[in-house]
């Protein structure tokens, strides 16, 4: 076996460990001097981004690939269940972990000039790199205790650098907030997982995947589970943990914040199509002749709840000044257009007639994951250069900023675009997909969504118009436009709006379309870890 | 493997289709048609002269630092029209935790009720 070879096989593991062990480095390094940090921090994300790379080469032509800890087949001798802490990565992890190291890149380099005067700064990339470490095990294990491991790292490492300006009162309330609703969702989400084990003798997905039975306790950790993390996912009226969030955390965090939500949605679907995917078609009841499944009943909750999230978030960030939190509003309401998506599946599940709009809507869902973490962190970031260079984020305030900040204007202009769909962007692709399948099962829904759409892009019409048009306000006379290395962060993301906007069929084909095949079909998940006979 | 060919190829969405680049091309080729339709437009206009003053109802124009419109005037209209709504959503968003938590126990309670747990 070659060196290459060796990489390829422990991939899933040193994806997780490379940042982790990064992490505890990260105190000790910083005692040479600040530049080797950062050095260090970034050639360590580019070792993970490499493995990424190599990973996702192998997933994409080999198939699902599984990484089992401690030994080399999932089912020791002598044993009948997978007792193992195992990674199972399939098309749709690969996505995610793509996500999660563009985002990680991009804060990273963003925070070397954006925190450059700040305290602490040790602490902050140590704690960094842990987060991007947790979110990497939550997309990539398939161990279900594992998922509550990470993702309570998660929690406490986001509740950490939400507090980072720890001097402002907004912040610790925030991040405090934060913690009190993270650990109830993450007790809940225990309770659950030892709800499973107590029935199955397992926490493997697979393995639950190919037993769950759909008994009294199952449907309660169904609900758990669903609830649990469709709150750390954002859903109204589950949501308002994350404005004060995403809105007090520096630009920098939030934008790696938006990728641990992602990762409490990629769960979501998960352990609703992966783990119950079997049970989803299940009959509860009976009216008359027909009967009420549960992809039916519990499809259009999700739709009536992606509806109110989307109105609630687009309707709040309407009213909001504060620059930060009418970003995180609009982040709502996008994470309301994905849940528009699952709904739409779950509907036209096991409807022949809608099979086609159903997939169609999963696809938008899943497209929608990546255009919605690079339309709204392109936001954030924009944000954050305001700040930078006004110390200002309250839109009262603001004004002809795009005579001394012009690329920070184009910037905003192309997130602008983006994150209202409009064409040729990035968003405009996934949210026709959500359209076109959900005016199919129910029109209304479908117009509503639309008309929501064009109330963000007044939103943010309203930024442009306070922040950056107008005549030139005394106070910001003097102000220039941010260091390169943000301009860069901001840049990269643009460009990559710009690219997905442009060829969506390549996005779609090559990365959308395999998560979501792997999503729709979780028999391959399934024998991957359990072979044939599952 | 992605081939160059992949990259012009048109995005189908079931029912329809989206292309942008086609759509690109119409844009440019519409705005050269407006240019065209503007060098066409009348060429005695004169600059500083009453031609470029602004007209408010024969009241003064203000100094431009003065007409600039924060940000929680703009769509004043439409938030007053909706102040209803505002005020139930407002009253949602306590920033209390426990308001939080009692969100989450009630959408866990409608789930219960929807998987048939009560």
């Amino acid at each position: 076996m070659n060196w290459f070879e060796l990489l390829t096989l422990h991939s899933p593991a040193l994806i997780v460990a490379v940042p982790l062990l990064a992490a505890f480095l990260t105190p000790l390094i910083s005692k040479i001097n600040d530049i080797v940090r950062n050095l260090f921090v970034l050639i360590m994300l580019s070792i993970t981004g490499l493995l990424v790379a190599i990973l996702g080469y192998d997933v994409f032509t080999n198939g699902i690939r599984v990484y089992v800890f401690g030994g080399g087949a999932p089912l020791p001798s002598g044993m009948t269940l997978p007792v193992r802490i195992m990674f199972e990565v399939d098309a749709m992890s690969i996505f995610m972990i793509i996500i999660t190291i563009v985002l990680a890149f991009i804060s990273i380099i963003y925070s070397l000039s954006y925190l450059k005067n700040q305290d602490g700064l040790d602490k902050y990339y140590t704690i960094v790199l842990l987060l991007i470490a947790s979110v990497f095990g939550m997309e990539l294990t398939g161990d279900l205790f594992n998922f509550f491991v990470f993702l309570e790292i998660s929690c406490i490492t986001s509740c950490a650098l939400i507090a980072f300006y720890i001097h402002k009162k907004e912040s610790i309330l925030a991040a405090f907030n934060y913690i009190v609703i993270s650990s109830i969702g993450a007790l809940f989400i225990l309770f659950a997982i030892a709800l499973l084990y107590g029935q199955y003798n397992a926490l493997n997905m697979a393995t639950l995947a190919s037993s769950i039975e759909f008994t009294f306790f199952d449907k309660i950790a169904l609900v758990l589970l669903i609830t649990g993390l469709a709150m750390k996912a954002g859903l109204v009226p589950m949501h308002m943990w994350l404005p004060d969030a995403y809105g007090r955390a520096p630009a920098s965090v939030t934008i790696i914040l938006i990728g641990a939500t992602m990762a409490s949605f990629y769960a979501l679907l998960r352990v609703s199509f992966t783990i119950y995917g079997n049970s989803l078609a299940v009959e509860l009841n009976k009216v008359g002749n027909s009967s009420i499944k549960l992809n039916m009943i519990l499809g259009t909750f999700v739709l009536v709840l992606a509806i109110i999230t989307i109105i609630v978030g687009v309707l709040m960030a309407l009213k909001q000044s504060n620059l930060k939190k009418m970003i995180a509003f609009a982040a709502i309401a996008e994470i309301g257009y994905m849940f528009l998506a699952v709904g739409s599946w779950l509907v036209a599940l096991n409807d022949p007639n809608l099979a086609v709009a159903g997939f169609n809507a999963l696809k938008g869902g899943i497209f929608h994951i990546i255009n919605d973490v690079l339309d709204i962190g392109l936001l954030f970031l924009v944000a954050g250069a305001i700040y930078y260079a006004t110390k200002e984020t309250s839109l009262n305030m603001m004004g002809g900023l795009a005579r001394n900040m012009k690329y920070t204007t184009v910037f905003f202009i192309i997130g602008l675009l983006a994150v209202s769909g409009m064409p040729p962007m990035n968003g405009f692709a996934s949210k026709l997909l959500i359209y076109e399948s959900t005016y199919l099962i129910n029109p209304i829904l479908a117009i509503v969504a639309v008309l929501c759409s064009i109330l963000l892009l007044a939103v943010f019409v309203k930024v442009l118009h306070s922040a950056f048009l107008g005549p030139e306000i005394p106070d910001f006379k003097d102000v220039k436009e941010v260091p390169k290395s943000m301009l860069a962060a901001m840049g990269v993301i643009a460009c990559v709006i710009i690219i997905f906007g442009l060829f969506p069929d390549m996005i779609v084909n090559n990365l959308v379309q395999p998560a979501a095949e792997a999503l729709a079909n979780n028999s391959n998940y399934i024998t991957s870890v359990l072979g044939g006979g599952a | 493997m992605i081939t160059w060919e992949s990259f012009l190829e048109t995005f189908e969405t079931g029912s329809g289709f989206w292309n942008p680049l086609v759509w690109i091309t119409a844009v440019v080729v519409a705005f050269l048609i407006v240019y065209i339709i503007r060098g066409y437009g009348k060429k005695d206009y004169k600059e500083k002269t009453g031609q470029t003053q602004a007209f408010l109802s024969g009241n003064p124009e203000y100094e431009k630092e003065q007409m600039h419109i924060k940000g929680s005037n703009v769509y004043w209209g439409f938030t007053e029209s909706l102040k209803w709504v505002y005020k139930v959503l407002d009253k949602i968003h306590t920033g209390n935790p426990s308001d939080y938590v009692l969100w989450f126990v009630i959408i866990m309670g409608v789930l219960f009720v929807i998987v048939e747990v009560i």
